[in-house]
């Protein structure tokens, strides 16, 4: 056996090591990364207390935790963020894809400006406005109660400042593609929606998908919206009243159970789209 | 400082490259002062030479141009209406006749309302078929600040389609007298789904933003400037009304707020813990997240798809669930203080949000296990395009693991993700869910109960910008001050930032 191949047995020796290092570094962090959803499940299904306990596996099993969730206004919730999302789907990804697909292919005098102006207006906290739009929604009767149409208007109205990702997306459909339908005597109108649409099915799809899943993690603008009323509340303003002090002994295993209502069906969404949102952030965050 | 001729600078390192960016960006900041205070009196001199040439254009058009253009400054549209382009002359004379019905029936009382910001409160009125008294509502000062503000636009709006629609008159002529046809309604409206078909697209996501975005944070950046919080309503208690600078004193006033710290002492420990949190928060994860996605993109590593597919299903579990979750896990009676106390490996229960110096480590720590698998998804991405016979002539000039990461993929990481990191940082300095679902800000600042919106250790700026706004003694004038200074601190870093950056691209050459 000579040198070199001395050297090399050595490096595959090193290598076998060090991938059992990976794989046991990847064991250890799949567990850290997926015991707390395996807790929450587990607990979810405990019924000989309701408050947190000191061990993980149930002493007694049972769906009284879930039965609890259904004579709650957990119902209500659940059908409330349902409604936000979907529409939030919906009307979101068409201003955003709107807007990107303007800002990619048109060239327009108010362009420059119109980006910065929007840069700079998204380095404001939007937290600020809650306060003015939580009162002019108020004078329109969409709080409280009404509070779900009040929240779709508002997340729908903003949404073109989140134009990057899908503008950066657009940016790589080429253009000679547009300039050829239109010598062919395509309308803008016609290059969109026959020629770049079909091309933009990731994004689109993408789109649709974040709009989707933003309502139902949604927390700060809609408490504020639906403030002490009940009916008006989405899951994550009702469950978090749960936990409070007052609360959390009596409703830590019916949190545990809701947790699992609402997580289940976004998570299957999610991993069915996946290639999708894959594609899209990591597009995006190249792009910057 | 020492200026480097273009070949010294090539020789430099990179960190070295880093530093004299930095340092010839913060140096050249006096230089941009003293230019910015030159070049002052010559930009007054180029407005007013701009507004001149307007008014001498527009007086122009008004003696060289006929009997229908003279009737256009009077009657808008009229124009276009005599000229046979029905639809734009319609648009134009809708507008102003909306406008004058508004500024007669309600603008007009709004506009004269805004310098006070009404008159006259709530007041007690005898009824007499009651015997009683009851309250009288008069003026609102809300309404009167946001209709006085949207009068403002509208008034900004009027002038420009007035100006526009002088502008199409003298274009008009023009056109006619060289013997050509004007555009007919029919061309109008073809031209809106092509040539002017951005127009078209972005008219409904540019109202949204004006009206929901830009018009609150006008107002929310003048109530800075006002008295208006729980107890001046402007409505139903008392009205508010202009302050001046007055709340800017109190944030940065020395001297002792309610018997605690003074105001700028705490709003400089809540600011230098939201730069300490969002250092941290963007770097831990970055470095973290580009470390697990180089262990999976190894060559030899198996199942990749699986355990990716496991991180990034936690992205799909909406995050007040999990923090939610996760902040029960570590309270005082919770899941892991309880089972360390049953094994008897504590004697008292660890302290993680009870203690400032545990609470910020635990929050660091929970955002690493929510922020890897982004990071993660992202480096995958960027990891992959990195062209391998980089790698492989490393390798054979004899480069070690240590070096290739250090020289190549680290290099072209920061590179291309450089704009995400800044986006990232700011993120997190307004990341208001991670801290206030976690812990809501606690353990409470003692030091601090002077001020308003009980301050705690773990708050950021943001979320005791939240807390002011909330319960019965919101001051509103205060929380929008502290908005101003955030926007502040987050435009100073962007601009130190895109200057410093390498990676400052043209955005056509993708395309």
């Amino acid at each position: 056996m000579n040198n070199t191949e001395k050297r090399h047995m050595g490096l595959k020796a090193l290598n076998r090591v060090s991938n059992t290092g990976i794989y046991i570094l990847l064991t250890v962090i799949s567990v850290v990364w997926l015991i707390p959803f395996v807790f929450i499940v587990l607990q979810s299904f405990r019924v000989e207390n309701t408050y947190q306990v000191g061990y993980v596996i149930p002493k007694q099993w049972g769906l009284q935790n879930y039965i609890n969730l259904w004579n709650s206004d957990f119902k209500r919730w659940y059908l409330n963020t349902l409604i936000i999302a979907l529409a939030a789907a919906v009307f979101q990804t068409i201003i955003q894809l709107c807007m990107s697909y303007t800002l990619s292919r048109f060239r327009f005098k108010l362009r420059g400006p119109l980006m910065r102006f929007m840069l700079i207006l998204g380095m404001f906290p939007g937290m600020l406005t809650m306060i003015i739009l939580y009162r002019v929604l108020s004078d329109l009767g969409l709080t409280q109660a009404n509070a779900v149409p009040g929240l779709i208007l508002v997340s729908v109205a903003s949404s073109g400042m989140g134009y990057y990702v899908s503008k950066g997306f657009f940016d790589t459909i080429p253009k000679s593609l547009d300039e050829a339908a239109r010598v062919d005597g395509a309308t803008r109108l016609q290059v969109l929606y026959k020629i770049i649409l079909p091309l933009a099915k990731p994004i689109v799809i993408y789109t649709i998908l974040t709009a989707f899943m933003g309502p139902w993690g949604d927390y700060v603008f809609a408490r504020y919206v639906a403030f002490g009323t009940s009916a008006g509340y989405n899951v994550a303003v009702g469950m978090y009243s749960w936990l409070t002090n007052d609360q959390i002994n009596r409703m830590y295993t019916t949190f545990c159970a809701g947790g699992v209502i609402v997580a289940v069906p976004v998570t299957i969404l999610f991993l069915c789209l996946q290639k999708y949102y894959v594609e899209g952030v990591t597009g995006g965050a190249v792009k910057g | 400082m020492k200026q480097y001729s273009d070949l010294e600078y090539l020789r430099l390192s990179r960190w070295q490259k880093f530093v004299y960016k930095l340092l010839s960006f913060f140096s050249a900041i006096p230089l941009a002062i003293g230019h910015f205070f030159a070049n002052i009196g010559g930009w007054i001199k180029k407005g007013v030479t701009a507004v001149a040439d307007e008014f001498k254009d527009i007086g122009a058009t008004f003696i060289h141009g006929d009997w229908k253009t003279k009737v256009s400054y009077v009657v808008m549209g009229f124009g276009n209406l005599a000229r046979g382009q029905i639809l734009r002359g319609l648009l134009f004379l809708v507008f102003e006749i909306v406008f004058i019905i508004y500024m007669i029936t309600a603008g007009g009382y709004w506009m004269s309302m805004l310098p006070s910001l009404g008159k006259l409160g709530p007041t007690q009125e005898y009824n007499a078929v009651l015997d009683t008294y009851t309250t009288v509502y008069n003026d609102n000062s809300f309404k009167i600040l946001l209709y006085g503000v949207l009068t403002i636009f509208f008034i900004i709006a009027l002038v420009y389609t007035w100006r526009l629609n002088v502008k199409q008159n003298k274009l008009a002529e023009q056109i006619l007298k060289s013997g050509k046809k004007l555009k007919s309604d029919k061309d109008d409206l073809r031209s809106m789904v092509d040539e002017q078909f951005y127009k078209t697209l972005l008219a409904l996501p540019l109202t949204g933003i004006l009206v929901f975005t830009v018009l609150p944070i006008i107002f929310m950046i003048l109530v800075a400037f006002t008295n208006y919080d729980g107890t001046h309503n402007g409505y139903s208690n008392n009205l508010f009304t202009w302050v001046g600078l007055t709340n800017f004193n109190t944030l940065f006033s020395w001297q002792s707020a309610g018997g605690g710290q003074s105001y700028s002492a705490t709003f400089g420990e809540i600011l230098a813990w939201t730069l300490m949190w969002a250092f941290l928060a963007t770097f831990t994860n970055y470095f973290l997240g580009m470390f697990v996605a180089m262990m999976i993109n190894k060559k030899g590593i198996r199942l990749k798809k699986m355990w990716r597919t496991i991180l990034v299903m936690t992205i799909a579990i909406p995050q007040f669930i999990s923090l939610l979750y996760v902040s029960k896990m570590f309270a005082r009676n919770g899941l892991i203080n309880l089972t360390l106390l049953d094994w008897g490996w504590i004697k008292q229960p660890l302290p993680f949000w009870e203690d400032p110096t545990w609470a910020r480590v635990t929050v660091v720590l929970i955002n690493i296990w929510i922020g890897i698998p982004h990071l993660m998804l992202i480096a995958t991405g960027i990891l992959m395009n990195i062209p391998a016979d980089l790698y492989e002539s490393a390798r054979i000039d004899g480069a070690n693991a240590w070096q290739q990461y250090s020289k190549i993929t680290l290099p072209y990481m920061l590179f291309i993700t450089g704009p995400y990191l800044l986006t990232s940082f700011t993120g997190n300095m307004n990341n208001f869910n991670v801290i206030y679902l976690l812990t809501g800000g606690a353990p409470t600042n003692p030091a601090a109960s002077g001020a308003a919106g009980s301050v705690g250790y773990t708050d950021l700026l943001i979320t005791w910008l939240f807390k002011i706004t909330t319960g019965a003694e919101s001051q509103y004038y205060l929380a929008s001050v502290v908005g101003i200074m955030v926007f502040v601190v987050v435009a100073f870093i962007s601009l130190v930032v895109y200057n410093v950056l390498p990676s400052i691209k043209n955005e056509e050459d993708f395309q």
